[in-house]
């Protein structure tokens, strides 16, 4: 049982959803980033997604764009995105790197397999990587024994679904929407089909990200997913934040508030009814 | 994934579909102007001293460049798919007028997205976009340049999938638009191999391209592949000289990786970070190439070289007073190789250059670097 097994079985134990958490690498710095994760861990974060900052972030929004740009100026590594990961999982949790694909072939496949795994990360999600292109990736991570996450959209096909879940290790990504991340005034209608098709042809946890910003969403798409993925929303405490130490305040506030939303089951079972108000899942 | 295997059944059933491929051959003879001719460089060849030069006119087609040959097809596809909008990326903007040039013949929404910084240098060619009835988005991410517009413009794409084509500009990108961009441009070596059979006689001695995504060299390239004693020579951008890091030549000075759902080569850092680029054209400002080039690369079938901004506004010069000919900045490139290859092949061979595109939208830029005007911004 690999621990994010452990976690989404400790969350089903509780019925309840995962809670995963983002945030890019080096941003506001490493050693910010990494206090910032740590704290969300501490109000409630399950499951840590560490973003490698890239260039060229094709699946991100204006957000995480803007903190990967600023993680790359001020001169983030991948060696600092494995330190981040190594102080993050020392606390206890399972921690993700989230990357596109063109930095860890240059790094070594097989090379970030070994350091990734030797710094306690459990996995990779790769949102421009697909199963057909990813036998480098499949051989490292079975050999390594670490998760891969890959990505499922509204508009995948059965066939589609089926064979990236099928490669799949630890949870399966669906996206909520057709687009890039960012936090959304409303969550998607579609999710929750998306999520009952891949149940159809997987046994894997969904995990249900793009969008979700505040407990009551999180409630929301808790009711028909096993985890609920939160990225530009904490990315967005950090940068708005007047100092550092505010960002990590921010984030951990943010986090309490998902926890107790995907602690609030059952609102929104099948997604085709009117997005509850917060006052109907508070408690 | 979807959209992805929606298009290549659509450009695999209409690229056997007569009524498709009938209807694109008389857009490209009626509208588009096509065949272009194959001009004798008489001038300009006695100024190099080496081999006859040929010049292929896809400065002559519609909208200046060849990029139309490949957008009325992909419009014509857009519209077989029911799709009602097209969106495009453009560096240069001959791509970005050329799309909105079909979009307005065909009657679809376009958007185009382009690097601040290009419509800066580019000003014209925005104008004209936007008076063919085109939303110009600035984009003001990254180097915005042409790779941030393709970014931009993959990001538009995933969101509104359903009732949108994205129109790329280039050999370049995830299947099946390399393939597809190529078939459609191989129009350009088909000509250009029958008009120098029919011109000499025989085939000629080598065919010079400019590459940044390297559309207009694939157009040429490809019917001549087969034609073993043909020399393939792509020119890339070497801005102020591949040695000073400040440049676009790919297949010079970079390293296999993956970018914009290709692998090929890319300008990178040591961490697989995208490098910035620089070139006086901001069609070949782009830190990748289309994936078939990186094929023909590493077979030895076609052979790269860069051409540094100073060598190519000096064959822009020559090519304008020798021949009447304004060339795009990029297409400046593929002359200033050609002079190269030319003086290699010697007096009795013949050398075809691909004019891509005209310069009509680079004058402000040569305009500043040849010192005739006072620059006033």
């Amino acid at each position: 049982m690999s621990s994010l097994a452990t976690a989404f079985a400790a969350a089903r134990s509780e019925q309840r959803a995962a809670l995963v958490g983002y945030l890019a690498a080096g941003f506001p710095s490493v050693g910010g980033a990494v206090a910032a994760l740590q704290a969300m861990v501490a109000a409630g974060v399950d499951i840590v997604e560490v973003g490698l900052p890239y260039s060229d972030p094709l699946i991100d929004g204006p957000t995480i764009q803007t903190a990967a740009h600023a993680a790359l100026a001020a001169g983030t590594t991948t060696k600092d995105v494995l330190a981040t990961v190594q102080a993050v999982a020392a606390v206890g949790v399972p921690v993700l790197v989230m990357t596109y694909w063109n930095p860890i072939e240059r790094y070594g496949v097989q090379r970030f397999a070994t350091d990734l795994a030797s710094a306690g990360g459990v996995g990779l999600i790769t949102p421009d990587l697909i199963p057909e292109e990813a036998g480098d990736w499949l051989a490292a991570s079975a050999a390594a024994g670490l998760d891969r996450i890959f990505l499922v959209a509204p508009s995948s096909t059965d066939a589609r679904l089926r064979l990236t879940a099928a490669h799949c290790r630890g949870f399966v990504y669906a996206t909520s929407v057709m687009g890039v991340t960012g936090a959304r005034a409303a969550t998607s209608l579609r999710a929750p089909e998306l999520v009952a098709r891949v149940r159809a042809v997987s046994d894997l946890p969904v995990g249900v990200g793009l969008g979700v910003s505040d407990g009551a969403q999180a409630a929301e798409v808790a009711s028909y997913a096993d985890g609920v993925i939160v990225g530009s929303a904490f990315v967005r405490c950090l940068l708005d934040a007047g100092s550092p130490a505010a960002g990590v305040r921010a984030a951990a506030d943010l986090a309490a508030d998902l926890a107790v939303g995907v602690r609030a089951r059952s609102v929104h079972a099948t997604g085709r009814e009117p997005s509850p108000q917060p006052g109907e899942v508070a408690g | 994934m979807a959209a992805l295997d929606e298009l290549d059944r659509a450009a695999t059933a209409a690229r056997v579909d007569p009524e498709f491929t009938a209807e694109l051959d008389r857009l490209l003879s009626t509208y588009a102007g096509r065949p272009t001719p194959l001009s004798d460089a008489h001038r300009l060849t006695a100024e190099v001293g080496g081999a006859r030069l040929l010049l292929k006119r896809e400065d002559l087609a519609h909208t200046g460049s060849h990029k139309i040959n490949n957008v009325l097809g992909q419009a014509l596809l857009t519209r077989r798919m029911g799709k009602p909008r097209v969106i495009a990326e453009t560096g240069a903007g001959q791509h970005g007028v050329a799309t909105a040039t079909a979009a307005a013949l065909l009657g679809l929404d376009c958007v185009v997205y382009m690097g601040e910084e290009d419509t800066r240098r580019q000003a014209l060619n925005v104008v004209r976009m936007q008076l063919l009835g085109a939303q110009v988005v600035p984009v003001r991410t990254g180097s915005r340049t042409l790779k941030d517009a393709i970014n931009e413009a993959m990001r538009d794409w995933v969101t509104n999938v359903e009732t949108t084509h994205y129109c790329i500009g280039s050999v370049m990108g995830p299947h099946p638009f390399p393939v597809m961009v190529r078939d459609f441009q191989r129009v350009i070596g088909v000509e250009a191999r029958a008009q120098v059979l029919d011109r000499i006689g025989r085939l000629p001695d080598a065919v010079v391209a400019c590459v940044g995504g390297g559309s207009n060299a694939m157009g040429i390239f490809h019917p001549f592949l087969h034609d073993a004693p043909v020399r393939l020579v792509g020119c890339e951008a070497g801005g102020d000289g591949v040695s000073s890091g400040r440049h676009a030549a790919t297949l010079v000075g970079g390293a296999p990786g993956v970018l914009h759902g290709m692998r090929t080569y890319l300008l990178q850092d040591a961490d697989g970070q995208t490098s910035a680029t620089h070139s006086i054209s901001a069609g070949l400002d782009y830190p990748g190439v289309g994936p078939e080039h990186a094929w023909l690369h590493d077979t030895g079938r076609a052979s790269y070289r860069a051409v540094d901004d100073r060598a190519a506004m000096a064959a822009f010069a020559l090519v304008a007073r020798l021949e009447g000919i304004l060339p795009a900045l990029e297409t400046a490139h593929a002359f200033a190789g050609a002079f190269e290859v030319a003086r290699e092949v010697g007096p009795d061979g013949t050398v075809v250059v691909n004019v891509s595109g005209r310069g009509d939208k680079d004058v402000d830029t040569a305009a500043a670097w040849f010192g005739l005007v006072t620059a006033e911004r």
